[in-house]
């Protein structure tokens, strides 16, 4: 992959996040939540972790922002204004952003070159899940068990006695 | 600036983009999306490192990206949730109006 | 040498709380499938238990542990493990067949309860804590488990949850076991630094061995006396025994089981299990940490048989019987006769359970009524239960032969001879046998006997269900003496490691003649006291006052009320009152002051003072303001915070490097 498409990329990626954080229009916001997600899955497959980028999609793209927009439509009736934008936040932010810089650019040992690796597969991925990983797999497996039980309970209409 | 770097800075921006999003916006569903925003900047981070790292061979920062992903879709579910039942009850997603603590 | 069941022993209290478990995700309608899931709990945990004992037969004092790695951090491990010994493999036994009686004592008498799935989840709960407290050879292991059972009583006793009664004795057992685990914790913490391990045996190694207890030395005493500070406030001992009769307010089955085989079992159990922390060091086997083992035993005893002579609730004399054979074991224990405690504590534990089941089947047949005043004449109206009741009240009253209490309690009363320190309590010994006689015989009275009374018109007897275990606990308690008699003292011998041997001619001594007339003497008062008696007590009529202060159990809930409570409140009270007035009148004052100034200076500069005054004021008020803006319930706000912090951490590194 050459340096444009990496820019582009980049551009895509910020320009969508970007959007997403300061639009008015919530819906508009989640739209472009799916552009920077779509950029960011660009970056995994880019960095040869193809199968994050495919999980990155499916959840992500397919998944979370489908579940946003719901969520948007559910609340409408208060989501429809336009939302007031504080400034102050983005004084906050944008010196976190400076120290960060600071840090990456300060630390001498990130200068470093890619290694050739033989292609992660997903079979490979597979055998580590179930082997090295196994008991996090089980514990992610609860956990979106609980959510899901949880995220059910939360929203259910209580009952009228 | 080698690559590494480079996506260092992109996350980094992600990251303060997400933080922006969560600390500026009044809806909680921006802030939502703002944490989503700065988990997937950390992802990216640790897929960077992972292929930049001394050792690419083991796929750890894949592993704790998927699973990170996986916590992630976890949280974003409960949190709207949590958002909708706070929509009913106070008929409002607006934090500023979300202030039972304060002192 | 090592057999199976010595890795696998957890599975022991695994089951029960399995059951307990599968029983909590049970529908409450199925009420049968819970008791059912309970009851086989308890007997696959009896038949391991079973399996368990067989082996700490094969020689005397056989043990056998089972240690591994809980977790590591850095460089140290914590271990944990389980510990086979005749003292865990009898208790066990105990505990497994006591609770399974009392289980299904508990499906007739609950059978009317609209919570009885839940009834039965926290009784495997309860059972299932009581044996890992049991099997732990780790005495971070025990403490958990420890703690479990606390929690389990807190739940049943507090079972009734809508009786506020029931809510605050739940509590107050709650609050009351905890003062004392404090102490216990300590101890932990204490014996960690000091001998840097938790384990009870670990092949030389373990807290309870030789190299453990040198490391100890004389810090021994106060590990000891703290972790006896757990023991006082689980097996009910004064000054913390206050929370026991109050318990009387859950189910009778939990009563029977807290009183029988779990909960205040637990305290006269881990005093036998760290006995060598109490015995480091001793001289002619007294020590200061047993020597404040036995006053608390005898001042327990002797009090709680006193108050039991005034009680009226039938359940409340058995609690504070219960108290006082307490005290009677830790006296035991402290003289030195660690067997003859145990014995007792086992052979109390079956005839305490039958006499709460007694007790539980009186209630149930009295439609629930528990003042032995209105009861009256029930033997002939409830037969079973009055042959059990009677065989309970023999075995509670030392009567020796074929009962095994009787046994016990005289072994208990050889081993206090022994002691050299005093012969106190050797002789208050005897008196609390006496007056255990004469409250059991007056209950008898009161309940079984005489005419009847307002709750005992329409008694009945208990169905099948219920009587069932009754007649098996006292079979129990009867077969349970063979093992005891000093002809052939067969557990004694088991517990302490030894071979026993026959020997008849031992039938026949002193101390069995003494505890003999001495039962006689207080069977024979308490008739002639008790034997017309109607709706007010005898002793009552004849010193009320005297009597008066033992029924209100000599005060010592008030005492703790106006002492404790009352210096808590008042400190409260205190810290309020110097708000209001001291620290609120030192700003009054300088407002005053600045107001006098005002004023005083008003024709020399109004304006300027004034307005100086004013500002200051305001200032307070603005910092006030300020102060109470940062808990803004915003939560952006706490988050900005959260970011500027991380980057004020970030320029103070890059200002340090």
């Amino acid at each position: 992959m050459n340096n444009a498409a990496f820019l582009v990329i980049a551009i895509v990626t910020l320009a969508g996040a970007l959007a997403a954080a300061t639009l008015p229009k919530l819906i508009h916001a989640a739209l472009c939540l799916i552009v920077a997600f779509v950029g960011l899955a660009a970056f995994f497959f880019f960095l040869g972790a193809e199968f994050v980028g495919l999980v990155q999609l499916f959840v992500y793209v397919g998944a979370v922002a489908v579940l946003i927009v719901f969520t948007i439509l559910l609340t409408r009736r208060d989501v429809g204004k336009p939302d007031k934008f504080n400034w102050g936040g983005i004084v906050v932010a944008v010196a976190v952003f400076g120290g960060l810089l600071w840090a990456i650019l300060k630390t001498p040992s990130v200068a470093i070159a890619a290694a050739q690796i033989p292609p992660l597969t997903v079979k490979r991925i597979g055998e580590v899940l179930l082997t090295n990983y196994v008991w996090p797999l089980q514990c992610v497996g609860l956990l979106l068990t609980a959510a899901l039980i949880g995220a059910l309970v939360l929203v259910m209409e209580e009952k009228r006695r | 600036m080698t690559t590494l770097s480079i996506l260092l800075v992109i996350s980094a921006a992600l990251f303060c983009i997400g933080l922006l999003a969560a600390l500026s916006r009044r809806h909680a569903i921006f802030i939502l999306i703002g944490i989503e925003l700065m988990l997937a900047a950390a992802n990216l981070n640790f897929v960077a490192f992972w292929r930049f790292g001394p050792e690419p061979q083991t796929p750890t920062g894949v592993m704790v990206a998927i699973f990170s992903i996986a916590i992630a879709a976890a949280e974003v579910a409960v949190g709207l949730a949590l958002v909708i039942s706070v929509y009913r009850h106070y008929r409002t997603t607006n934090v500023d109006r979300l202030n039972q603590l304060k002192g | 040498m090592n057999h199976w069941i010595v890795a696998n022993l957890w599975l022991i209290p695994a089951i029960p709380l399995a059951a307990a478990l599968s029983i909590l995700c049970l529908n409450s309608s199925r009420g049968k499938g819970a008791a059912a899931l309970a009851v086989l709990g308890q007997i696959v945990a009896l038949v391991m238990a079973v399996i368990a004992f067989v082996p700490t037969l094969q020689a005397p004092g056989w043990r056998a542990f089972h240690n591994f790695t809980w977790f590591t951090f850095g460089e140290q491990a914590l271990r944990i493990g389980w510990v086979l010994d005749p003292l865990a493999a009898a208790m066990l036994v105990m505990i497994t067949l006591v609770g399974l009686c009392i289980f299904v004592f508990s499906v007739g008498y609950m059978a009317d309860d609209k919570n009885f799935t839940r009834f039965f989840a926290y009784l495997s709960f309860f059972s299932a804590a009581m044996l890992g407290v049991v099997i732990a050879n780790s005495l971070l292991l025990l403490f958990v488990c420890w703690e479990l059972v606390g929690l389990a009583s807190y739940l049943l006793i507090g079972f009734w949850i809508d009786k506020p009664s029931a809510a605050a004795a739940a509590k107050k057992a709650f609050i009351t076991t905890r003062i004392g685990d404090i102490g216990f914790f300590l101890g932990i913490l204490w014996l960690y630094s000091g001998s840097g391990t938790l384990l009870f045996y670990d092949n030389g190694h373990g807290c309870l061995e030789n190299a453990g207890l040198l490391l100890l030395g004389a810090s021994a005493t106060f590990v000891a006396l703290l972790i006896f500070c757990g023991a006082v406030g689980k097996s009910g001992q004064f000054p913390l025994h206050v929370w026991l009769p109050d318990a009387m307010e859950g189910p009778t089955p939990v009563s029977a089981l807290i009183h029988a085989a779990t909960m205040v079992a637990a305290g006269v159990f881990l005093v036998a299990r760290v006995y060598p922390l109490f015995s480091a060091g001793a001289i002619d086997g007294v020590t200061p940490s047993l020597t404040v083992v036995v006053s608390i035993g005898v001042i327990t005893a002797v009090m709680a048989a006193l108050i039991a002579l005034a009680q009226f609730d039938i359940k409340r004399i058995l609690a504070y019987s219960t108290v006082s054979q307490l005290g009677l074991m830790m006296v035991s224990l402290g003289v030195g006769g660690v067997a003859a405690g145990i014995m007792h504590l086992i052979a109390h534990g079956f005839f305490k359970a039958l006499l709460f089941l007694g007790a539980g089947s009186v209630i149930h047949g009295c439609d629930h009524e528990q003042d032995i005043r209105k009861m009256g004449g029930l033997r002939w109206l409830m037969p079973v239960t009055f042959l059990t009741y009677a065989i309970g009240m023999m075995n509670l009253s030392g009567v020796p032969f074929f009962f095994s209490g009787g046994w016990t309690k005289e072994e208990i009363l050889q081993a206090t001879t022994h002691w050299h320190v005093s012969h106190l309590p050797h002789y208050l010994m005897l008196v609390g046998v006496v007056l255990t006689a004469l409250y059991m015989t007056r209950q008898m009275i009161y309940v079984f006997f005489g005419n009847k009374r307002a709750a005992s018109t329409h008694a009945h007897e208990s169905p099948r269900v219920m009587t069932m275990p009754l007649m098996m606990l006292a079979g129990c308690s009867i077969v349970l003496s063979i093992a005891l008699t000093p002809a052939w003292p067969w557990l004694h011998s088991y517990l302490n490691g030894e071979p026993a041997h026959f020997h008849i001619a031992r039938l026949i001594q002193p101390m069995l003649f003494v505890s003999l007339a001495l039962v006689a003497a207080g069977i024979g008062l308490g008739w002639l006291i008790y034997r017309n008696v109607a709706e007010t007590d005898p002793v009552e009529q004849a010193q009320p006052a005297l009597f008066h202060f033992l029924e209100s159990k000599m005060w010592l809930d008030e005492l703790y009320d106006w002492t404790v409570i009352g210096l808590s409140k008042m400190a409260a009270r205190l810290s309020d009152w110097m708000d209001r007035n001291v620290w609120d009148g030192l700003v009054r004052a300088f407002a005053g002051l600045g107001q006098f100034f005002g004023i005083f200076s008003a024709d020399f500069d109004e304006r300027g003072i004034n307005a100086g005054v004013d500002e200051a004021t305001g200032g307070t008020r603005g910092l006030g303001r300020l102060m109470s803006a940062l808990h803004s319930g915003q939560i952006q706000t706490y988050l900005r915070a959260a970011a500027v912090s991380v980057l004020a951490l970030l320029i103070l590194y890059a200002w340090l490097t």
